[in-house]
């Protein structure tokens, strides 16, 4: 990783000597958590940079630094890059949210655009993709498909983002499987494969024959597959090597048309500050294809969901719903409004163990 | 919370394979500090090992294959701590340090190309009617032939230092590299031929990772596994038992924890994820109370002319 990394710094400090020669280039930076071969998470964010160059070729030049530790060290990695004559600046990880603001304060000039965080300032925007709405799908596949009516739940850290997967999917769960129940087991990382192969291993020792996970490694994948008999969904990515068994489907996230629209708005000087929030209806989130290991009904109905989702005619958090300690939440036919759906800290009734504090 | 759900046998079963990685690098640096020189490039040898291994049995379709050439790898990268320690003199300490970060990235460079494919899977051992056997058969005889090279190999170190005479040299070596010097023993040969070995058996519990237990290849997947099995040394005061028990011990918490979470136990996670270390190295302080102690030598420069 260190040696990747004074690679990429090298290829930085090379980025800045050629710069002087072709200055009407945009130079747009990408820092990363993960390695861009997780097969996940980090994957994705590289296909979306990889479109970038794609769409405008020589009047683009796009640098990366991944496997970035959340905290000071991202600083360091942003600063470099901004120093190196970045224009724009994407930083794609929950952890980097205070980085990217100390270090927009110190470059009003370049432009940030922090992934899945809340905090904006005049030079930072912040992107997200509704993934909740692509999890009631597969809370629907999964409660229709689960035998032993156990699902494990691998998740990362006790952050809204996570919490509100596991409602979601419990929610859509429920409706076709009443006597469904939720295992989850919190990893503290995203991405520590041994660890995602561990827990994936224990939740299905203890009963549970659908894996759904929050963190970025196909290593649950690969211990379904061992076990048999066990479905998973593809996290971030595709993950279509484990197709059709046990991958069923997949919460894919397509950075792309985001990235290049970006781009363009430096490129105008159009770029202001934004909080964008997309989901299946814009195409950020797409959901990978249902294999035929889902039976055809199972299939149509998550499809029909899919649809009234994307055209805006259903909400994966309408009412009525109750929080975990039997509080009324949402009223009938209600819907969460974002605000609360971005602070999420709460688990929905029906859910059973405590959120980690 | 419904502990029911967890399955003691199975519980210890998925700790025999768990702890494995540990205990093959920490029973290959066991003898490398036995014989004096302190290696802390066990992580870097580990991920090297991992990679190499992965390599390997990619290619040849033999996991089997994918061990010896995971133990390959870490020989040969301990070879580079080999000359850096007895043949330049530099500093133990700074030296393995090095080596960690040099096999990291090194691992990583090497992996590029391996990143998302899929290894042969290794088959577990077909041990007969002995895995019929009710309870016992499930947690001592379902498992891959490595669980079983690793315990035989822990077997072996202790046998090999307690009771014959070149595991006596080694300890000799180690206690006063002087006096065995004196004495006419080939101090830097030996410690070659240790460092050697621990980088073989740090490779082979690399490979564990990135063959058996994940199955698949990506960067920094030791995450840390070899300072834990460089701790465990300590705290097993240089006995290879011990080693065993702390390496089980870890890797039985480990599992242990995962389970209590799957079964909403009431305590926090957090305290939960701390525990495997922290009661591993309360019951080996606890252990380490008799006057057992480092090998004289350990981790100072031998140069015959001093």
């Amino acid at each position: 990783m260190t040696f990747t990394k004074l690679m990429a710094t090298a290829a930085l400090t090379l980025g800045l000597a050629t710069g002087a020669f072709a200055q009407d280039k945009t130079k747009v930076g990408f820092v990363f958590v993960g390695p861009v071969g997780d097969g996940g998470w980090t994957y994705e964010h590289n296909q979306g940079r990889l479109a970038l160059e794609e769409e405008f070729g020589d009047k683009v030049e796009t640098v990366y630094v991944e496997s970035v530790a959340e905290g000071p060290d991202s600083e360091r990695v942003m600063t470099q890059m901004a120093l190196d004559g970045a224009d724009l600046i994407f930083t794609t990880s929950f952890g980097y949210m205070d980085p990217t603001i100390n270090v927009a304060a110190k470059f009003p000039n370049v432009k940030f655009e922090h992934a899945t965080g809340y905090k904006r300032a005049d030079n930072v925007s912040t992107y997200s993709a509704r993934f909740y709405e692509g999890r009631a799908i597969q809370g629907h596949i999964a409660g229709a498909m689960t035998k032993s009516n156990i699902v494990g739940y691998i998740g990362s850290f006790p952050i809204p983002e996570v919490i509100r997967g596991i409602n979601s999917a419990y929610i859509h769960a429920k409706k076709v499987n009443p006597d469904v129940q939720f295992k989850i087991i919190w990893a503290y990382t995203w991405f520590d494969p041994a660890k995602e192969a561990d827990a994936a291993k224990v939740l299905i020792e203890q009963g549970a024959d659908v894996i759904l996970q929050h963190t970025d490694s196909t290593a649950p994948q690969a211990a379904a597959q061992k076990a048999g008999n066990v479905i998973t969904f593809g996290q971030a990515s595709d993950m279509g090597q484990y197709a059709p068994l046990p991958r069923v489907s997949s919460i894919i996230d397509n950075w792309a048309p985001y990235y290049i629209a970006r781009t363009k708005a430096v490129m105008d000087g159009t770029w202001t500050s934004t909080d964008t929030w997309d989901g299946i209806g814009p195409g950020m989130v797409g959901i990978g294809e249902i294999s035929d290991a889902v039976p055809a009904e199972v299939k149509a109905e998550a499809l029909a969901l899919k649809d009234k989702i994307a055209s805006g005619e259903y909400h994966p958090f309408t009412g009525p719903l109750k929080k975990q300690d039997g509080s009324d939440w949402l009223a009938e036919g209600e819907t969460a409004d974002d605000g609360t759906l971005a602070g999420m800290n709460f688990y929905v009734e029906g859910i059973e163990g405590d959120i980690p504090q | 919370m419904d502990l029911s759900v967890i399955n003691p046998i199975l519980l210890l079963a998925a700790l025999m394979s768990a702890a494995t990685p540990i205990l093959l690098a920490a029973t290959g640096e066991l003898v490398v500090e036995r014989a004096g020189v302190l290696n802390l490039g066990v992580e870097g040898m580990m991920i090297v090992g991992a990679i190499a291994g992965f390599i390997v049995a990619v290619n040849t379709g033999s996991p089997a294959l994918g061990f010896i050439g995971a133990a390959a790898g870490g020989a040969v990268l301990s070879l580079l701590f080999v000359f850096l320690t007895q043949v330049a003199l530099a500093n133990q300490v700074a030296s393995g340090l090095g080596l960690t970060l040099f096999g990291l990235g090194l691992s990583a460079l090497m992996g590029q190309s391996y990143v998302g494919v899929k290894p042969p899977r290794m088959a577990d051992l077909d041990l007969g009617p002995l895995s019929d056997i009710p309870v016992l058969g499930r947690i001592l005889f379902s498992h891959d032939a490595m669980v079983y090279i690793g315990l035989l190999i822990v077997l072996g170190v202790w046998a090999g230092l307690k009771f014959t005479r070149a595991g006596l040299v080694l300890r000799a070596v180690g206690e006063n590299h002087d006096a065995a010097h004196a004495l006419g023993y080939k101090v830097k040969r030996i410690r070659t031929l240790a460092i050697l070995f621990g980088g073989a058996c740090a490779g082979m519990g690399g490979a564990y990772i990135s063959l058996i237990r994940v199955p698949q290849w990506t960067e920094g997947m030791t995450a840390g596994v070899g300072w834990i099995a460089l701790a465990l040394v300590v705290f097993a005061s240089w006995k290879p038992w011990r080693v065993l028990l702390g390496a089980y011990l870890f890797g039985g918490i480990t599992q242990l924890q995962l389970n209590l979470q799957g079964a909403g136990v009431a305590i926090p996670v957090e305290y939960l994820a701390m525990s495997p270390y922290i009661v591993t190295i309360i019951v080996l302080v606890i252990l380490s109370a008799d006057k057992s102690r480092a090998p004289g030598s350990l981790g100072r420069i031998f140069h015959a002319s001093h």
